[in-house]
């Protein structure tokens, strides 16, 4: 899929100047980029490259690609705009609980709508997806209520969706180990005979999302040898949002992202994931690829973070807030609405209700969030090993008496 | 050792093909000489046979059958889709052996040696052991990592370590060390028929030991530790390499009239210290024996609890014979690092004395 110039021409190219020797008087004056970094730093973040696929542009004009295309009824297209508006409020709402001391920490996906929706409508029900820990769009494709986000973010739980009838395993933390987990299914797929011709009706595929940090890891690099050579299902899916917290992409890697798949002996495709029709289409281009035995394939999603990557992050210490206004008019659901308008696929009535149900949502999303209970403290021990544990069990009996004599006492805890 | 002890000459006691006292002098028709190797070659069969969600995973264990030949055979007979020689990549047979288990299937990971398994450390303690409590039940990890541990056998620098104790540290984790062929036999089915992911380490000096295996006789649970031998005046507790070596201190002992109560723990997480605590009640007297390093270790673990439980009962203090808090050292050292006859029977001894 990629061009070879790309193998002889470096881009980004923002490394161009020698960094100074250790300890000298430079060091000071080279901190601050030159004028040439800022712009290169600019061009890494704001421009997919040649190779961007891309169906809907930032003004909103449907264009065609050669490779992927999309058959798209209007309907399908309003209910895209639908899903990305409410996983925004979603979004939005948890940024503000977290503020409001609700939550003791959010991951906001703000600027990552298209590539989550696109990427989890692609998905079939019987496909399995691995996130990371901000694909609360991908959640919400998988038919989990924003509900059930709550738990890890408040702190009552690590997640209560069920994971194996949802098909989308509980958030993963730790960077990258989800990649290797999917890597693994998708083997248990392809042993199970869910891979190939013959088997379309329930053929099926994984999906594993994590960002450009994480390309970094071991793990997603295993991941990639592993999918590689058991011809694994899977859809290694890279939201490439510019930045691993502060580090930018620069730090993770001296080409594009999607080009690394040429080194495992798969297909790597950078699509606009600001645009969801674009990711719609890729996705399942590579989904189907998957199921038909063809996998695995990489995805780079080229994004961008509009906010920080957690409410304990603040971004104006590390990025130029220019990057910020250019991505805002690349926004991922504004190019919709104009498309929906243009074409007349949608009048206000339609962009009021989804408004209104946005609005019911957020209230529901509150309200919920306040009454979550506290679980009873002998959650802490419960389902750590699949069998009783006398030892456990001792601890548990022993810490409730415990506590007992507080309660007792007319204590609160 | 700060006393010096006349018992050199025992140093060249031949101790060959004796292992835990399971067997008898008489062998019963469906009996067989085994090794450890073979039994636990032939323990994986036959949990493989039983159940086909059985994988193996790992590094030359296909047609080479292992680097200690302990699939030997497997991938012949059930296939390269059943022993998959994987990638040589530690974090990557763990990992894929978590998806694999999240789809249904019971892999058999081999990590080749002991100091290999840290680059899957990582999947081991984030996601192997925490799933099941992370879902509350509803992701099942039956997953069992076999582990070749111990030194002795003279090999280079990460060939000999002992990391139990990193394992047995983690919940959700399930840790078993077996010191005999009948144990392995029966053990490696066990937790590959456990539900919960299972820390599976195997004596590799330990591989050519031979002992009597009856397999008409059903084995004790997979987290029960078991006396070995009964004695009054003070107990040992040991596992894994070290069965074999107290074994033959409790024989030497013996021969200079003291009674030792020998005991295997075969589970290192979850302890069963039900029986440690009652033979202490009764010897009063309690050395540790390991070969890993004593520094917040099992061995330290069952010193805390026995003052614990045993505080009253004992007439020593609970004395522990281990390898030294150092790194595993080169080859022509490991003899003085690692816990030899020598240095349990002055354990024993010092105990006695006090």
């Amino acid at each position: 899929m990629s061009s070879p110039e790309y193998w002889t021409k470096p881009w980004p190219s923002s490394s161009a100047e020698k960094p100074p020797p250790p300890g000298s008087n430079q060091a000071a004056v080279a901190a601050r980029p030159t004028a040439e970094q800022v712009i290169a730093g600019l061009r890494a973040t704001s421009e997919g490259g040649p190779d961007l696929v891309q169906l809907l542009t930032p003004e909103g004009e449907r264009v065609t690609h050669p490779h992927f295309d999309l058959d798209i009824t209007p309907e399908e297209l309003r209910s895209l705009y639908r899903d990305m508006v409410l996983v925004r409020r979603t979004d939005r709402e948890c940024n503000a609980l977290q503020r409001q001391g609700q939550l003791g920490i959010w991951v906001p996906l703000l600027g990552q709508e298209a590539a989550q929706i696109g990427a989890g409508r692609a998905m079939r029900p019987q496909d399995m997806a691995f996130p990371s820990y901000r694909e609360h769009g991908v959640a919400w494709c998988r038919g989990i209520d924003p509900t059930d986000l709550l738990g890890i973010f408040r702190g009552t739980d690590h997640g209560t969706w069920d994971s194996q009838e949802k098909r989308f395993h509980p958030y993963t933390i730790v960077i990258g180990n989800q990649v290797l987990n999917a890597a693994g299914y998708a083997m248990g797929q392809r042993l199970d005979g869910k891979v190939g011709d013959g088997h379309q009706d329930d053929a099926e595929a994984t999906i594993v999302f994590f960002g450009d940090g994480a390309t970094s890891q071991g793990d997603v690099n295993e991941g990639f040898v592993w999918g590689a050579v058991y011809d694994a299902p899977v859809v290694f899916f890279c939201q490439n949002n510019q930045w691993a917290i502060s580090e930018p992409m620069e730090r993770q890697s001296r080409i594009p992202l999607y080009q690394r798949a040429s080194g495992f002996g798969f297909p790597g495709i950078r699509v606009d994931g600001n645009d969801v029709l674009a990711t719609l289409a890729v996705t399942r281009w590579a989904l189907e690829e998957c199921r038909s035995g063809n996998g695995p394939v990489l995805i780079e999603a080229f994004t961008y973070r509009m906010d920080a990557h957690t409410t304990s992050d603040d971004p104006t210490r590390y990025r130029l807030s220019d990057e910020l206004e250019a991505w805002k008019l690349k926004d991922p659901i504004e190019r919709v609405r104009v498309h929906l308008v243009r074409s007349q696929f949608a009048d206000a009535d339609f962009f009021a209700q989804v408004d209104a149900e946005s609005d019911a949502l957020a209230e529901r999303l509150r309200e919920f969030c306040i009454n979550m209970p506290t679980p009873p403290a002998d959650r802490i021990f419960s389902h750590v090993y699949s069998e009783n544990s006398p030892v456990l069990d001792q601890q548990r009996d022993e810490f409730l008496d415990y506590l007992s004599k507080f309660e007792h006492a007319g204590g609160a805890l | 050792m700060a006393e010096t002890t006349s018992r050199t000459a025992t140093r060249s006691i031949d101790t060959t093909n004796r292992s835990g006292s399971l067997g008898s002098d008489e062998q019963p028709a469906s009996t067989q000489k085994i090794t450890i190797a073979k039994a636990l070659n032939l323990g994986l069969r036959t949990a493989m046979e039983r159940d086909p969600k059985v994988l193996l995973l790992g590094e030359d264990i296909g047609k080479l059958g292992g680097v200690f030949r302990i699939t030997d055979g497997l991938q012949k007979d059930f296939g390269e889709q059943r022993v998959m020689d994987t990638p040589l990549a530690e974090s990557g047979i763990i990992g894929t052996a978590v998806g694999l288990a999240i789809r249904g299937y019971r892999p058999v990971c081999e990590i080749q040696f002991d100091g290999f398994i840290f680059p899957g450390f990582d999947q081991i303690v984030s996601q192997l052991a925490k799933l099941q409590f992370r879902t509350q039940g509803r992701v099942k990890m039956p997953v069992v990592i076999r582990v070749p541990f111990g030194g002795g056998i003279g090999a280079v620098e990460h060939h000999s370590e002992s990391p139990e104790s990193y394992f047995a540290h983690t919940a959700g984790l399930k840790v078993v060390a077996c010191g005999n062929p009948v144990d392995a036999y029966w053990m490696i089915q066990q937790a590959i028929a456990s539900d919960d992911p299972v820390l599976f380490f195997e004596p590799k000096r330990r591989y050519q030991d031979k002992a009597e295996l009856d397999t008409s006789v059903q084995p004790i649970p997979l987290h029960s530790s078991r006396v070995l031998q009964e004695g009054s005046d003070v107990t040992v507790v040991c596992y894994g390499p070290m069965v074999r070596t107290c074994t033959d201190a409790a024989r030497v002992a013996a021969e200079e009239g003291h009674r030792v109560e020998l005991i295997d723990l075969r589970s290192l997480s979850p302890l069963d210290l039900n029986p440690v605590f009652e033979s202490v009640r009764r010897t009063g007297r309690l050395v540790v024996v390991s070969e890993a390093p004593g520094q917040s270790s099992i061995t330290s673990e069952i010193a805390a609890q026995v003052q614990q439980h045993c505080f009253y009962s004992l007439q020593a203090p609970v004395l522990r014979v281990t390898g030294f808090d150092t790194p595993y050292p080169p080859t022509k050292l490991e003899e003085e690092f690692l816990p030899d006859l020598e240095r349990v029977l002055d354990a024993v001894e010092r105990s006695l004395r006090w």
